[in-house]
């Protein structure tokens, strides 16, 4: 397995949306490279024809009534909001200039 | 049975509580009381709500006044890891990301210990969003090891087992991915259960890796925890991973005291070289005691125990990129740079920047990478055939015997700073309590005495099958009450004095 490039880190961290200065990816690229030769080794252990697991204990078709339950208030579900505007989310703009 | 204070048992508390010797608002005042006495030197707790406990007090002794029917532990205070949902109350899952943040709601298992009449002191200290072995990846400071104050209280929920050895509280919550609530447990000389997967309602418990999390019960005796468990466990239908099926009689097993007929197996791959050789030596004393206890021991192996905590370190990355993307800063929690020329885009890798801490980073980034196209199969997938390959060892195991041990760690508490340069050192503290996440069985970690070499608690893990959390706290019973005849005193008596009373 090819070695994760500085490069590689910046991308991610453009996927994972979050920015990051010079000194992060530095100190990311060192630990990232370390932590995955560590983790690599899973690759041994399932080299055979295993099913994967997800969950510990598949429960599956869960279903609820279709039934009117109370719910947060408008007021209860902006409380948290950095910014709001007539009772509606207000958030920075979506689309770009052009 | 002797005067009621901090450092009685929550069953004491509760017996006396019935019998009218003390009140709810006496014994949640006495605790604010040594809460702040020693506060200042362990720091616990992230956030303290007298008012809102006062409040509980006492509308549970006038409950009781009026001749109520009560919850077995009603009017005894709790404390509660800063990762669950309480409705008013600052949560903060000790991130920046959510400084301030008051929920609109409570977690299933809030409103199961208030409807229980359980008092809720305040929020714990913890790693952010869990993440960590010493809470010291927090937002907001460093919680101490009362044992040693240079020394980490574990992780992620080392603010509530730090406040059940300091006597702020006797009975506390936390949460378990890969180990934090045992962990901190096995540190401070605590008793912490991780529930089976599915056995404590997730609802209202802030996501880390949410195949793997599984919020329990925490608190300095076998019994208390066992007493802490029937409240917060059952079927919860806002849990859709919740099993429907009842409650193992915890309380019950916990107070059996026998062990004959059981058949306790030793992992072989979980008492290497890598485990400190006084940490051994409590738990092949302790050994000895399940034997005189009529429990039959024999050494089990589960080769795939060695690849656990590969799998773990990419599993619960992987989860933990994909839940963390919720905190984008456009419904609740922290925005950062929303000047009006920014975009949405851009305001959101700002906060993210800001309100991370370099270990959620981290894990987010791995995840991210373990999930890409082109390395998914690798990585990811791999550590999920893995986590079959664990399962089918424990599945193994419990073929052969009830239940399994092992040392809780490899080692004592560190020190504080230790191993925050470090990830992958860091990351070894979970060896032994990861694999009981990634099969979804229940685990305990209850004090098995003190490393000779440091004089530190030891922890001494019991791992008990799907759905038969009994046998564990039968087991932990057991041994819990031949140790402390042993030494003649519980070990959290031999603490050293904080200050407080």
């Amino acid at each position: 397995m090819a070695a994760i490039s500085r490069e590689d880190v910046a991308h991610l961290a453009k996927l994972a949306r979050i920015d990051m200065n010079e000194s992060e990816l530095d100190h990311l690229v060192t630990e990232l490279g370390a932590i995955l030769g560590a983790v690599a080794r899973v690759q041994e252990a399932a080299a055979g024809d295993i099913p994967p697991t997800s969950h510990p204990f598949p429960v599956n078709n869960v279903f609820r009534q279709d039934e009117v339950r109370p719910s947060l208030s408008n007021a209860q579900a902006l409380s948290g909001a950095p910014a709001q505007d007539e009772e509606r989310f207000k958030v920075p703009q979506i689309l770009g200039e052009e | 049975m002797s005067e009621i204070n901090v450092h009685s048992t929550a069953a004491e508390m509760a017996a006396a509580l019935a019998a009218g010797t003390t009140t709810s608002v006496a014994l949640t005042n006495a605790h604010f009381e040594q809460i702040a006495a020693v506060e200042p030197a362990v720091h616990s707790f992230l956030h303290l709500d007298h008012e809102g406990a006062l409040a509980q007090a006492a509308a549970v002794d006038a409950d009781r006044a009026a001749g109520k029917a009560l919850a077995p532990l009603a009017g005894v205070p709790l404390a509660l890891k800063d990762v669950l949902a309480q409705e008013g109350v600052p949560t903060t899952a000790g991130s920046k990301m959510l400084e301030n943040w008051r929920p609109p709601y409570d977690a299933t298992v809030v409103k199961k210990l208030k409807d229980a009449g359980i008092i809720i002191l305040g929020k714990t200290n913890m790693d952010e969003f869990a993440m960590g072995s010493s809470t010291e990846n927090s937002a907001y400071g460093n919680t101490h090891n009362p044992w040693d104050l240079t020394r980490i209280p574990g992780g992620s929920g080392g603010g509530s087992a730090a406040a059940l050895a300091a006597f702020q509280a006797p009975l506390a919550i936390g949460t378990d991915t890969g180990g934090s609530i045992r962990q901190p447990a096995a540190v401070t000389g605590t008793v912490g259960v991780k529930p089976t997967y599915g056995g404590v309602s997730r609802y209202g418990l802030i996501a880390f890796s949410s195949s793997l999390d599984q919020a329990g019960p925490c608190a300095r005796t076998v019994l208390d925890t066992a007493l802490l468990h029937e409240a917060i466990a059952g079927y919860d239908p806002m849990d859709s991973t919740s099993i429907n099926a009842p409650v193992p009689r915890v309380v019950e097993a916990a107070k059996k005291l026998d062990l004959k007929g059981l058949k306790i197996g030793v992992v072989k791959e979980l008492l290497g070289d890598g485990f400190q050789a006084g940490v051994r030596q409590r738990f092949e004393e302790a050994l000895e005691e399940l034997v005189k206890a009529g429990a039959t021991i024999v050494e089990v192996s589960c080769p795939n125990f060695d690849y656990g905590l590969a799998a773990y370190y990419l599993i619960a990355p992987s989860e933990a990129s994909s839940n963390l993307a919720r905190f984008d800063s456009m419904r609740y929690g922290l925005r950062v740079g929303d000047d009006g020329s920014r975009s949405a885009e851009a305001v959101m890798s700002l906060t993210r920047h800001e309100g991370f801490g370099a270990e959620v980073k981290r894990r987010i980034i791995l995840g991210t990478y373990a999930l890409s196209s082109g390395y998914y199969d690798a990585y990811y997938g791999s550590a999920q055939k893995v986590r079959t390959l664990v399962k089918r060892d424990f599945d193994n195991a419990f073929a052969e015997v009830d239940v399994l041990v092992s040392p809780t760690c490899p080692t004592t508490a560190f020190k504080l700073g230790e191993n925050t340069d470090d990830p992958l050192a860091m990351y070894l503290n979970d060896i032994a309590t990861i694999p009981v996440n990634l099969a979804g069985i229940g685990g305990m970690s209850l004090p098995c005495g003190l490393a000779p070499e440091d004089g530190l608690p030891v922890g001494f893990q019991i791992m008990s099958p799907g759905m038969r959390d009994d046998l564990m706290y039968q087991v932990g019973g057991t041994l819990e009450a031949a140790l402390v005849s042993r030494w003649g005193r519980t070990l959290l008596s031999q603490a050293p004095a904080l200050g407080g009373k």
